[in-house]
């Protein structure tokens, strides 16, 4: 296993990589004078001279990129004008936040969305089947931002059950309680989506395996059908399921931009639009490869998942 | 092409999808005709106006903006940003699919990796990364969704593309000498346009979503022109005091995208052959019974089937696989099942335990008596408590029966455990006795193996072995050794009568091959089209079969120094079981076949000591008298 570990790891590097060119591409697109497009209003004569020495932005496409990816390497990202703070200090600060929502989001989309695929498969055209497939059906068919701020104007404008925005509130305590009561809205309209993915895919998925013979050699050695369900089919059915959650988790990832605009979220992806408004251009760079490549090791976790579940991948 | 639309309009949600996307896509089309306020002109003094106000159905907004004229323009502009992303992202991601699939080799690799590498990234985050760069406007935004659902469009169409450039036409027009380029517009590109336009109809509500997405983070459509997203983004300030003007660009983006969603589901679900042949549905835990006539009385057998009728219901059409069946077997005694494929002899033995899927397969007639009591029917509970513990099975090709992904061991607890409050570490010791049993060396280590580190022959002991987990009084072997060697298949033959003769068992044995009849059943019985045609103590039917079908049947079996024997298949088919005619099912066949044998039904008759037949001019008479 160690050993398969590492080869993904290995296998990481020349799609970190790829990454970075692609961004860095995009960023080059930027119509004008890169250093003055960097300062945009901060572009004094001595600013962009200093710019365009640090991050060699006179030379060529190549050897910029090459700069630029050996600054990363060193934890350099750059520096953020508006902001006025290096740019990996202001995306760890906002990380945090991040990861706590998608990362309630995804466990509760792959819990909720396993459960009800499981429960639709096996009720299969029964009332539970149709009515968890038409409110899959809806879930997947509203914005997160949407359903968000319908969520504010229900439960926190008129029920009063939740804080209508933000991560804590402005006085008081700062502990797991209150974070939670904070947390339930936007990671619940952020999983929404997700939750519809994973259900409809989980729901097919058993009903291929609820269908193979082995299940039926289950049955016929007595085991008890609910596990038979969880246990027997739904082992098999999670090979098909958690390469699909691996796509989720960068959904919920970058889908929290919405959710952190509309609930007042302080991470990441907030600090992105703003950023794209501000034309802080070095901080978007730097943001966007930070995510991106957090999202590349957290796939690499989903494979050794999957080599974990399934015997015969080959490790 | 009309099939295709049939089943869409059959699929009523479908319909519904397409109703209300026809009539959104119309209103956006003549929204210029319509006698609407300028949905641009501000008018301070009446902004907030709520709905069903004079002069503004849908009220206005925070500018005094009339709701109703933003919301069909907003609405234009989104349904039209959405379908030309999908174009623009069908158009490049189908062509650069088509070179990587149509060039392969080395161009394919590197465009491949090039798309792995844009999948790699979170979603909207390389959108977003585009904006930033291009800045912040409508056109910007089209062009950074669009971008980003292009590999999605590479990826699907590539696949496709490889599997038609190996095609024989392909090879055909390159022969002729046509350039790729005229290969690729005259060839390929006909027969992947319904699998491009599939895809587009599946992603174009996304793409509306994504639109609207980054018009919500004012990354898109720009002030004072709006789309449905801008609108909402625009609202959301006022979203406590005036909810009404957030719910209605968003109530609208949930319309539009649930109509294409129904939509595509019904295109998806249209397309999938899988689903029209009924493929996709899950058997329940035990088979359906529907018996309305008289229950058969119990018998003192160990286990007693009595004209027993299993059929499956596919789409109004009805096959009677099983059409109604009597057998019984007695304590250590094994008694053979023989037929071809379809005969219904699995069915037969499936629908004893309730194992028969369903659907489609239901019991219509009879009983089966375990130890006097009828197994159809019984509580779910009932069923579940024999199921391996008096009753066990065991079945043809085991690396498809044993569960792949548990241990071996594991699975043979799991059969202990399933009947009995054992410790973990006992039911382990069990196991190991039970793969001893069946002959399986180095049992110790064995059982920590998975099915798929073993060899057929030692699979299908483990199968052997969980049958006999709980000590079983019968056990059903539906065609185990079918996918076997023939010196396995002798082991194995060997292993189970063994254990018959120590144990006592009663076996069931299901197979088409009359040499392993002979070797372990004391009686056998014949199945043709759902129904036994001969039964008799093995022997017997063996060297004086009485049906026709049995004779032919036993000439189709080549004998090892037979020499020069003539073998001959049976010609024709059997008939297909929704279809039976009316007298003998093998009477087109049956070279001896008579009008008598058409007119009607035909019973099963004892003929000598312990035989039956089901024809009306047996064979062999004299000789089995004599």
């Amino acid at each position: 296993m160690t050993g398969y570990i590492l080869k993904r790891l290995v296998s990481a590097v020349p799609v970190l990589l790829g990454i970075s060119v692609i961004v860095f591409l995009i960023m080059a697109l930027i119509p004008g004078d890169p250093a003055t497009a960097i300062l945009g209003s901060y572009a004094t004569p001595e600013n962009v001279e200093k710019l365009n020495r640090d991050l060699g932005l006179d030379q060529g496409l190549v050897a910029r990129y090459f700069i630029w990816l050996g600054n990363m390497l060193q934890g350099d990202f750059g520096r953020s004008f508006a902001l006025n703070r290096p740019v990996i200090d202001e995306v760890l600060d906002r990380f945090g936040a991040t990861l706590i929502l998608a990362g309630t989001s995804f466990v509760l989309c792959s819990i909720l969305g396993i459960a009800a695929g499981v429960v639709s498969a096996a009720r299969q055209y029964g009332f539970a089947d149709k009515a968890i497939t038409f409110v899959v059906l809806l879930g997947i068919s509203i914005p997160s931002f949407f359903l968000g701020m319908m969520m504010i104007l229900i439960f926190a404008v008129e029920l009063r059950w939740f804080p209508v925005s933000g991560m804590w509130p402005i006085y008081g305590d700062r502990n797991f309680l209150v974070l939670l009561d904070h947390l339930a809205m936007p990671a619940l309209a952020l999983a929404v989506v997700a939750t519809g993915v994973v259900a409809r895919l989980a729901r097919s998925a058993m009903l291929e395996v609820l269908r193979q013979d082995f299940i039926r050699t289950a049955r016929a050695k007595g085991v008890r059908e609910r596990r038979v369900i969880w246990r027997h089919a739904l082992r098999a059915a999670m090979v098909s399921i958690i390469p699909v959650l691996g796509i989720q988790a960068g959904f919920v990832l970058s889908g929290a931009v919405y959710i952190e605009m509309v609930f007042q979220w302080p991470g990441v992806g907030r600090m992105l639009v703003d950023a794209i408004l501000k034309r802080d251009i070095l901080l978007v760079q730097g943001g966007v490869v930070f995510i991106a490549a957090c999202y590349v090791m957290f796939n690499i976790l989903v494979d050794v998942a999957q080599a974990l579940l399934d015997p015969r991948i080959k490790t | 092409m009309m099939a295709f639309f049939k089943l869409l309009a059959r699929n009523r949600l479908a319909l519904l999808g397409l109703i209300v996307i026809g009539i959104v896509v119309m209103l956006a089309v003549i929204t210029p005709l319509l006698p609407l306020a300028d949905p641009d002109v501000t008018d301070t003094p009446n902004r907030f106006k709520p709905p069903f106000s004079s002069g503004a159905i849908l009220g206005t907004d925070h500018l005094g903006r009339d709701l109703l004229s933003r919301l069909m323009w907003g609405t234009r502009l989104s349904l039209a940003m959405g379908f030309a992303a999908a174009v623009i992202a069908a158009a490049l991601g189908s062509a650069i699919g088509i070179i990587a699939g149509y060039f392969g080799g080395r161009t394919d690799n590197l465009i491949m990796r090039g798309v792995d590498m844009l999948m790699a990234f979170p979603y909207i985050l390389l959108a977003l990364a585009i904006v930033a760069a291009l800045g912040p406007g409508l056109m910007n935004a089209l062009i950074a969704v669009a971008a980003v659902n292009v590999p999605f469009f590479a990826r699907n169409i590539r696949g496709i593309t490889v599997g038609i450039a190996h095609k024989e036409f392909v090879d055909a027009a390159r022969l002729a000498g046509m350039r790729d380029r005229q290969i690729i517009v005259s060839e390929v590109l006909p027969n992947v346009a319904p699998v491009i336009v599939i895809a587009m109809s599946t992603t174009v509500g996304w793409m509306i979503l994504e639109t609207a997405g980054l018009s919500f983070l004012g990354l898109g459509s720009q002030p004072p022109q709006a789309d449905l997203g801008s609108m909402l983004g625009e609202a959301r300030a006022a979203l406590i005091t005036n909810p009404h003007t957030s719910v209605v660009p968003g109530a609208m983006i949930l319309i539009i995208v649930m109509g294409i969603n129904l939509l595509g589901d019904g295109i998806r679900d249209a397309l999938d052959p899988r689903l029209k042949s009924g493929a996709l549905t899950r058997p329940m835990a035990a088979t359906q019974v529907d018996r309305k006539d008289p229950v058969p009385a119990a018998t003192n057998s160990l286990l007693d089937i009595a004209a027993l009728r299993t059929e499956f219901r596919v789409r109004g059409r009805v096959y009677k696989a099983v059409g109604g069946v009597d057998l019984h077997v007695e304590k250590g005694e094994c008694l053979g099942i023989i037929g071809e494929s379809g005969s219904g002899k699995s069915v037969t033995a499936l629908s004893v335990m309730g194992l028969v899927a369903s659907p489609p397969g239901v019991i219509t007639h009879g009983a089966v008596h375990f130890d006097g009591a009828d197994l159809i029917g019984a509580p779910y509970k009932n069923l579940r408590s024999l199921r391996g513990r008096r009753v066990a099975y065991i079945f043809q090709d085991p690396l498809a029966t044993l569960h792949p992904l548990y241990r071996v061991g594991d699975q043979l607890i799991e059969a202990i455990q399933a009947h009995e409050q054992v410790s973990k570490p006992a039911a382990r010791a069990r196991a190991i006795d039970l793969l001893k049993s069946v002959r399986i060396p180095n049992a110790e280590n064995r059982i920590d193996s998975f099915p798929y580190e073993m060899s057929g022959g030692m699979r299908q002991r483990v199968g052997i072995a969980m049958a006999l987990a709980n000590g079983p009084d019968v056990i059903i072997a539906d065609e185990p050794t079918t996918a076997l060697d023939v010196t396995v298949q002798a082991q194995i033959l060997s292993v189970l009568s063994d254990l018959r003769r120590d144990r006592g068992l009663a076996i069931i044995f299901i197979t088409h091959d009359f040499g392993v009849v002979g070797q372990l059943c004391d009686r056998v019985a014949v199945m043709y089209a759902g129904r036994i045609v001969e039964e008799g103590p093995t022997d017997a039917v063996l060297s004086a079969p009485q049906h026709p079908y049995t004779s032919r049947l036993i000439d189709c079996v080549p004998t090892l120094g037979g020499g020069q024997r003539k073998l001959s298949a049976i010609p024709g088919r059997p008939p297909m079981v929704d279809r039976l005619p009316k007298g003998c099912a093998f009477a087109d066949r049956c070279d001896k076949a008579r009008d008598a044998c058409r007119a009607g039904d035909i019973a099963l008759v004892a003929t000598d000591a312990g035989r039956k037949t089901r024809c009306l001019f047996p064979e062999n008479m004299e000789r089995a008298r004599a």
